[in-house]
């Protein structure tokens, strides 16, 4: 789960991690009135939605009066921000992030994540901040410092203190930086944080050391045991049809094909996903239904798919291991029956009652086309849509 | 069943220098086999021939399950029964404080099929585990079986069949299509290993392949990996230094989008790593026989064998 910069900088002072001082408003005029409580004479507006690239998308502006903080609002609020990173759709902004402008001396990139190869909590640090970070790693990979933190141990001051170094900071600056980090690794720990980035950490011309922005990713496992963040999540960011589907249990991501899926197993979706691909076709998305799927969850996962209305063709393939595949059967039908499905269902089933599975698909009378196998089914989808 | 082959008798679990982790003789205890997914579960392993001994369920202790007893800890059913493998289908809240209390209770393999640990609790859960001599599958795995023997998981019997290749997966129905595929066409399987779909987990592809190489029954592997982290490039330098067998490699998520993640909590395209591309290139530079699509993984299997 994604929070919005405006909540990632309240938890960061909650933790006492250095931020310029700020208001989120929701009105053109709720901006001005922020502003002019903030002070000063230099204002930034940030658009807030749950992806980066703001800057280049026009979601990102500096304000040297009243009037222009109120401008900038008004150009964001109510409107749908295109990035690279939001798709072509764009994602709605519905509040601003007022904040007081900062003299930048140095940018600096520092984030936290989960290093997957060691296993272990792991900072990144690099002096070239305010930069795509993905492609420093790519063309000057000695520009970026790590360090791993064991878990027993917790975070280490020397450990900071190496990181500092490769940072360049001075005597002061490094002072600050010591506590920031530590204070980071608690944020990073109590949250159940999966990513926490600030790109750019600056120095400012009067030495001090802040987040200017802040992005922070929960780990979904851990929603569970995090109320109050979860309290902090915000539908209007998510793709409708992925929060339909998560509402039900059921894993879904979009895609821009027009053969839709419905697969048991996240291997096997994507797995079908790439095999669409290659017989020449195009996934519309990506649907689990789990392992265990059940006629009841086959019912509401059609009703998704077809709340899409590019599909061209659904194609269903279920590996029945501890299901079977009679039941799976019987929940199509019903489904196909219920739904009023108008394009081509192309249906692969495997496994346990494999035959009484097919058999029932066959004298159900409805349009279903079944597939011998992995292959046929995709051509068949690929065909039909 | 199959025969008895000698060779598994000596390599039991227990000499700690197993090929194939698990056989016929493995005792195996049920962390949460009270619980519906639990029994459901264990009651289709208990069918299938695996030796389950016991189940433990904090306070339930001295009740019966399935017919088998139920203890209040792992340390009472493993100093009762004897068992040195626990398989846990505890709920996610606790389940690093069930794999932990495993290993504290001395067994030498825990499989944990248990869906949705965070992340955390799984870093430290590996950073507790150096303290024991243990193996860990999983979690969000559908377990290990060697077929004819032990299913130790949730996986469905039926499909397996013992015989000459092993299967190693990061996702579960991806590997009943390896297993189902190598069945049909008369390899069967050695032993199949899915290790779980979590960003971080136990027993890793390099793990497999060690043991898989070691084992004089395996002859050929099966490798399945998906989009996310990078062990698979790891897998690729692994097999090309040390695997003298002829492997199959499949990638799942060619088509999935950076940044989105697709079911697992590991399958996830992020910070410019793990793309099914770059772990398809890194496996064909090391002379791995790659398939891009998942229904020529028997069939490339039995090529090679055959050759």
């Amino acid at each position: 789960m994604n929070l919005h910069e405006y909540q990632a900088k309240q938890l960061f002072a909650r933790f006492g991690i250095p931020v310029p001082s700020g208001e989120v408003a929701e009105s053109p005029r709720a901006a001005r009135q922020a502003a002019d409580r903030l002070g000063g004479s230099v204002w930034i507006v940030k658009a807030q939605i749950h992806a980066g690239g703001r800057g280049k998308g026009g979601g990102v502006k500096l304000a040297h009066s009243l009037d222009e903080v109120q401008a900038a609002a008004a150009g964001m609020l109510g409107v749908r921000l295109v990035t690279k990173q939001t798709g072509s759709a764009g994602l709605p902004v519905n509040q601003v992030y007022v904040e007081a402008g900062s003299e930048i001396e140095k940018e600096l990139y520092l984030s936290l994540l989960v290093d997957r190869a060691h296993e272990r909590v792991t900072f990144v640090a690099s002096a070239a901040g305010g930069m795509d970070i993905e492609e420093v790693a790519a063309t000057t990979p000695e520009k970026i410092f790590t360090v791993s933190v064991n878990p027993a141990a917790g975070l280490q001051a020397y450990q900071s203190r190496i990181l500092a170094a490769a940072l360049s900071l001075d005597k002061e600056q490094r002072r600050q930086f010591v506590a920031l980090t530590a204070k980071l690794y608690a944020l990073f720990c109590e949250c159940d944080a999966g990513l926490v980035e600030i790109n750019p950490l600056i120095v400012s011309k009067s030495g001090q050391i802040l987040a200017l922005d802040a992005k922070v990713n929960i780990d979904d496992n851990a929603l569970f045991r995090q109320p109050g963040l979860v309290a902090m999540r915000d539908p209007t960011q998510e793709d409708d049809m992925e929060r339909s589907a998560s509402e039900h249990d059921l894993s879904y991501v979009s895609l821009d094909g027009n053969i839709a899926c419905m697969v048991n197993g996240a291997g096997l979706a994507m797995a079908t996903m790439d095999l669409i691909k290659l017989r020449g076709g195009e996934p519309a998305n990506f649907l689990d239904v789990g392992g265990g799927a059940t006629p009841e969850r086959v019912a509401e996962a059609f009703k998704l798919l077809l709340s899409n209305r590019q599909i061209g063709a659904i194609l269903v393939n279920i590996f029945g291991g501890i299901v079977r595949c009679d039941l799976i059967a019987e929940g199509i039908v019903s489904a196909i029956r219920d739904v009023k499905v108008s394009v081509p269902v192309i249906v692969r089933l495997e496994g346990t009652n494999v035959e009484q599975g097919r058999a029932l698909l066959a004298k159900s009378g409805l349009d279903i086309v079944t597939a011998e196998d992995l292959t046929d089914a995709a051509d068949k989808a690929v065909a039909a849509a | 069943m199959p025969p008895t082959k000698p060779w598994r008798q000596r390599d039991a679990v227990r000499t700690g220098v197993v090929s194939i982790l698990v056989n016929k003789e493995t005792a195996v205890v049920v962390q949460g086999l009270t619980g519906r997914q639990g029994s459901f579960h264990a009651k289709q392993c208990l069918e299938y021939g695996t030796r389950l001994v016991a189940g433990v369920t904090p306070g339930r202790g001295g009740e019966k399950c399935l017919g088998l007893p139920v203890y209040a800890s792992t340390h009472d059913a493993v100093r009762a029964t004897g068992a040195t493998v626990s398989m846990i289908y505890v709920p996610a809240p606790f389940a690093a404080d069930a794999i932990l209390e495993a290993a504290d209770a001395g067994v030498e393999l825990v499989v944990c099929i248990t869906e949705g640990i965070p992340v955390l609790d799984m870093v430290r859960v590996k950073a507790a585990l150096k303290d024991y001599d243990c193996r860990l599958i999983g979690p969000n795995c559908p377990g290990v079986i060697t077929p004819g023997e032990s299913k130790i998981g949730i996986m469905p019997g039926f499909i397996h069949q013992p015989g000459r290749v092993g299967i190693i997966s990061r996702s579960g129905t991806l590997t009943y299509e390896a297993v189902f595929q190598t069945t049909n066409n008369g390899l069967g399987q050695t032993t199949s290993v899915g290790i779980g779909g979590d960003p971080v987990r136990g027993m890793g592809f390099i793990d497999c392949l060690e043991l898989f190489e070691r084992d004089d029954a395996t002859e050929g592997i099966i490798m399945v990996g998906e989009i996310g982290g990078t062990d698979e490039e790891a897998a690729a330098r692994y097999i090309k230094e040390r695997v003298t067998k002829p492997v199959v490699a499949y990638v799942a998520g060619v088509t999935a989008p950076p940044g989105k993640r697709m079911g697992h909590a590991g399958a996830i395209i992020s910070g410019g790593e793990g793309s099914a591309a770059t772990k398809f290139a890194a496996l064909e530079a090391a002379g791995v026989t790659t398939v891009h699509s998942p229904a020529e993984l028997g069939s490339a299997m039995l090529a090679q064998l055959k050759a």
